[in-house]
């Protein structure tokens, strides 16, 4: 029985583009206070624009509203329910936070402003840095990257950086391989290729960690640089022999680069800097509740030893306390500073996603230092009981314990021809968003379900009944599943034909020929 | 805590039925040596009340955000309508997720799709992606696919580019095989030297230029293509004004093949630097080499039109090392609201407000070139910032005026360059009433006289 949603009207809205009328306006400014100067004058007339900006919508405030109060309602989001994507950690994102971000202090503030007039931005970079450095143990820290990626990135330029200073150009030029295991995600060879990496893959075993003798194999050339490592792994499992691992890449020569992207199983608990790990990104996105935003922004610090320090990214945000006039006690300061030789310089304009940083430092405070374990222990048992309640109907690959994510595989259900795209598709009809689907990639048929601490238990239930449903009507009635979703306001899109023949935009000769085919 | 549903009682009876005895146990897996054995070293929990307390005191720390202001350099104070904000906080648009699920995700789907159709008719484009993470990482990767598209590994970049754009293209190249080089600007003119562009040649696989530029003038890149394409290189222009749309003539139109801008000028405040949404727009022909999302048309088994992810073998989940990008994720919720915002604002109210910058800001420099011993260095003609020569140190001048004025009046070009000590970059928008500009004029002519 579906008990979390029923069906109900879905308004329709075409493109702006078609509420579009001439003559209608959406925005009021003040007079023109300045003498005005002939435009010719100032631009000359070939530098000007001629198309009037042809094609743009010309609609009202009202049409705005409604337009995107319309097609929002057709997106799923957290604050609907359970969003259990796989490593993609969608937990609560608290409205204070929100309201943090928008303070004007913070939101008004031009990035070029003088540092002494920026200092409470400044001292929030570096609160942000100190924690993030204390929650990871590793105490070099930038918070410049923009996303996961982008950390990820940063991380391989500064082991890169780094092997090029201790080795010297001529004998670094011999480290260019980059471990990385069969499960990572596909941003890993991704960052690794733009830094000059040449990507080997190391197998998983059958428990699902990191082959030691597949790795001591592909350490034996001398040419390793380094290793791509997720811990806990994509396939939720803790890499238990983290520690050894480290030990292997380290005597041969290479450094740790761990992927953070699940650390939501680990803060306050255990941290990379303790494991041997040499440099890490985290997700502010995933693991600090930042909001995803339908796909951004994010923001990815990357955090690592002292040993790697001096080649993070400048400018790197400071303190030097200068002396009171009481010459007894200190008064904090805050810079940038731009004097480090060895860093591999910018990865962004300014200083990163700062409005990211602020709902972070508001997560973190809001926490405190026994929230933050205790979020981490009710991710891991939500995912646990999710593990245990719905092996009995799916095929669950590994035996291991997970931790804040479980995967299971279509395996039983495929037999009779339902699929794991069909599950998801037909876990929409339950009102639910669908797990990580086919990832990761070793997982023939992968469900990849990470539930988050921000899910209670009636909603746990309620998916596990839905998930047992779907079994059972993929044994009995298959074609149910196959043409899921069933009660949205599209079917299932055609994507073949969409990346055969891409239509990427509007264009106004097109949307008579549309306007028959959309409703 | 009050984010997590289940209390304390609920979290020990699922242990239970789960059959495990404590919290710690949870965490077997984790070798006993390497679990943290005592408390992070994190500030215990603050309350609503005390949260908003310590961040409203911190905010206080800047004043610069509540001054007067002629700053702009890659960031700029626009006006942002209500209706932006109070739609992107809808928590359908905030909450979701990167739309991988398009039955459930047409919400964000058409709203890129209209965002990259946006993108296509300021820029003069064929095709736009659904975003980049902002305008700097945008060059940069503009730089990677020129290699791509003409797999040749120069590339000449105009030194009047912003200079922290030209750092990070720097630094997402170095391992690439990529030579980037710069080339001149004239002193008189402010602009890239046509002339100076020997380098240019069978080799280079682009000339990327800034327009306006990062002294705020206005390239000729019409002149520039044609030099560019010569020799069969690509034109990068780069904006990080994007607000000169509405006035200038679009890149597309002048020649260029690949143009990013910095999109924070539609709807997005300055928030100390980011986040920031990168638009990336290209040729048609190039669409299987453009790095990042893309959002295209598709059609249900009913015949129903929706949009859905596209294009998605150039991705790094699919291509893995072989990528046209590493980026994984756009700047959904930013891009969303510069949609919002140019949706709003329309092709009158966009043209409106980059004309009120030009005016003011012309204004402003009349009135700041008439200052005796002040002058305009650049000859070139400008949108709304221009570079202002001060008799004596520009930075000392800056410092007094925010102090004893509480204007902050503009960037010393002495950040970037200490070869320009005495000169500052002005900027005015919409924002800056006349009274604003008069106070900025009275200000440094009293303090240098």
């Amino acid at each position: 029985m579906i008990t979390k949603v029923t069906t109900h009207l879905s308004p329709n809205e075409r493109l702006i583009f078609d509420r579009s009328q001439p003559g209608r306006m959406g925005f009021s400014l003040p007079p023109l206070d300045v003498d005005e100067a002939p435009l010719d004058e100032i631009i000359p007339r070939d530098f000007q624009r001629d198309d009037g900006l042809a094609g743009m919508p010309e609609v009202t405030e009202v049409d705005v509203i409604r337009h995107f109060t319309r097609i929002s309602t057709w997106n799923y989001s957290i604050d609907q329910g359970m969003y259990p994507l796989g490593s993609c950690t969608m937990k609560y994102n608290s409205r204070l936070n929100e309201k943090v971000a928008r303070i004007g202090g913070f939101a008004n503030l031009h990035p070029l402003a003088s540092e002494d007039e920026a200092q409470g931005a400044l001292e929030v970079i570096y609160e942000l840095q100190q924690n993030l450095a204390e929650i990871t143990g590793l105490p070099g820290i930038s918070l410049q990257p923009a996303a996961g990626a982008h950390g990820e990135m940063t991380g391989i330029m500064i082991i890169r950086a780094r092997i090029d200073a201790r080795d010297g150009k001529e004998k670094s030029a011999q480290r260019r391989t980059m471990l990385i295991p069969d499960s990572a995600h596909g941003t890993n060879p991704a960052s690794a290729n733009l830094s000059g990496f040449t990507v080997k893959t190391i197998r998983s075993t059958s428990e699902g960690l990191t082959d030691l003798d597949h790795l001591r194999e592909l350490c034996a050339h001398g040419d390793v640089a380094g290793l791509m490592l997720t811990n806990p792994n994509t396939l939720g499992l803790f890499e238990k022999n983290i520690r050894k691992i480290c030990d292997i890449v380290h005597e041969a020569g290479g450094l740790v680069y761990m992927d953070g992207a699940n650390m939501n199983a680990l803060v306050g608990v255990a941290r990379p800097g303790d494991m041997g790990v040499d440099v890490i990104h985290l997700n502010l996105h995933k693991t600090f509740s930042t909001p995803h935003g339908g796909g951004g922004p994010g923001s990815g610090p990357c955090c690592c030893t002292k040993e790697l320090e001096p080649f993070l990214p400048v400018p790197r945000i400071v303190r030097s306390d200068s002396a009171a006039a009481d010459s007894k006690s200190q008064i904090p300061n805050y810079r940038l500073d731009f004097n480090y030789a060895q860093s591999i310089g910018r990865v962004k304009a300014f200083y990163g996603n700062y409005g990211m940083m602020l709902r972070a430092l508001a997560y973190i405070l809001t926490h405190g230092r026994d929230g933050l374990r205790e979020a981490t222990e009710a991710a891991v048992l939500n995912a646990r009981y999710i593990a245990d309640a719905l092996v009995s109907d799916y095929d669950k690959p590994f035996d291991g314990s997970p931790m804040h994510e479980v995967v299971f595989t279509d395996k039983r259900q495929a037999r009779k021809g339902a699929h794991t795209l069909d599950i998801a598709k037909r876990l929409i009809d339950y009102g639910f968003h669908p797990m990580t689907i086919y990832f990761p990639l070793i997982v023939s048929g992968a469900m990849l379900i990470e539930p988050t601490e921000s899910v209670g238990r009636q909603e746990l239930d309620q998916f596990i009944e839905a998930m047992r449903a779907i079994a059972q009507e993929a044994l009995e009635n298959p074609e149910l599943l196959l043409n899921a979703p069933h009660s949205t306001r599209i079917g299932r899109l055609d994507e073949a034909t969409a990346a055969r023949k891409p239509v990427l935009r509007w264009k106004p000769q097109t949307t008579e020929s549309h306007s028959t085919a959309c409703p | 805590m009050r984010y997590i549903p289940n209390s304390p009682d609920e979290r020990a009876e699922m242990l239970r039925q789960i059959g495990v005895s404590s919290m710690e146990n949870l965490f077997d897996s984790i070798p006993a040596d390497l679990r943290l054995q005592r408390s992070l070293n994190v500030p215990t929990a603050l309350s609503e009340l005390e949260l908003l307390k310590k961040f409203e005191t911190t905010a206080t720390r800047n004043p610069a955000a509540g001054r007067i202001s002629f700053l702009g350099a890659g960031a700029y104070s626009h006006y942002i309508p209500t209706v932006v904000d109070s739609l992107i906080s809808r928590s359908e648009f905030f909450t979701a997720y990167t739309p991988y699920q398009p039955e459930i995700s047409q919400g964000t789907l058409q709203a890129i799709f209209e965002f990259q159709t946006l993108v296509c008719q300021l820029t003069g484009m064929d095709i736009a992606n659904a975003s980049m993470y902002d305008g700097s990482t945008a060059m940069a990767e503009a730089v990677l696919m020129a290699e791509r598209v003409t797999r040749r590994s120069k590339v000449i970049a105009s030194s009047a580019i912003h200079p922290e754009y030209f750092e990070v293209a720097h630094t997402y190249v170095q391992h690439a095989g990529i030579e980037l080089a710069h080339s001149d600007y004239s002193p008189e003119t402010g602009t890239t030297l046509a002339d100076a562009l020997t380098d240019l040649d069978d080799k280079t696989a682009a000339l990327v230029v800034q327009s306006p530029n990062f002294f705020g003038c206005i390239e000729d890149v019409q002149a520039l293509a044609d030099k560019a394409h010569e020799v069969g290189a690509l034109l990068i222009v780069v904006v990080t004004e994007a607000m000169s749309f509405g006035l200038l003539k679009s890149p597309g139109a002048c020649g260029a093949d690949i143009v990013v801008a910095e999109g924070q000028s539609f709807g997005v405040p300055l928030s100390f630097g980011g986040p920031y949404v990168g638009l990336f727009a290209t040729r048609e022909k190039y669409a299987r080499q453009i790095p990042g999302r893309l959002v295209g048309e598709a059609y249900d088994g009913k015949g129903r039109r929706g949009f859905v992810l596209t294009l998605a073998t150039r991705e790094q989940h699919i291509r893995r090392e072989k990528a046209t990008s590493n980026i994984c994720t756009n700047e959904g919720l930013i891009a969303l609201a510069a949609t919002i915002y140019l949706e709003t604002m329309g092709p009158r109210g966009i043209e409106a407000v980059a004309k009120h910058c030009a005016q003011k800001a012309h204004y402003a420099a009349r009135k700041i070139g008439a200052i005796e011993g002040f002058s305009l260095p650049f000859s070139a003609p400008f949108f709304n910032e221009f570079v202002v020569r001060a008799p004596g140190d520009a930075n000392s001048l800056l410092k007094k005026l925010a102090n004893e004025k509480g204007i902050d009046g503009g960037i010393a070009l002495s950040r970037y360059d200490a070869n320009r000590p005495n000169e500052f970059l002005v900027c005015a928008t919409e924002t800056n009433t006349r009274e604003q500009i008069d106070a900025l004029v009275d200000g440094i002519e009293s303090l240098s006289h």
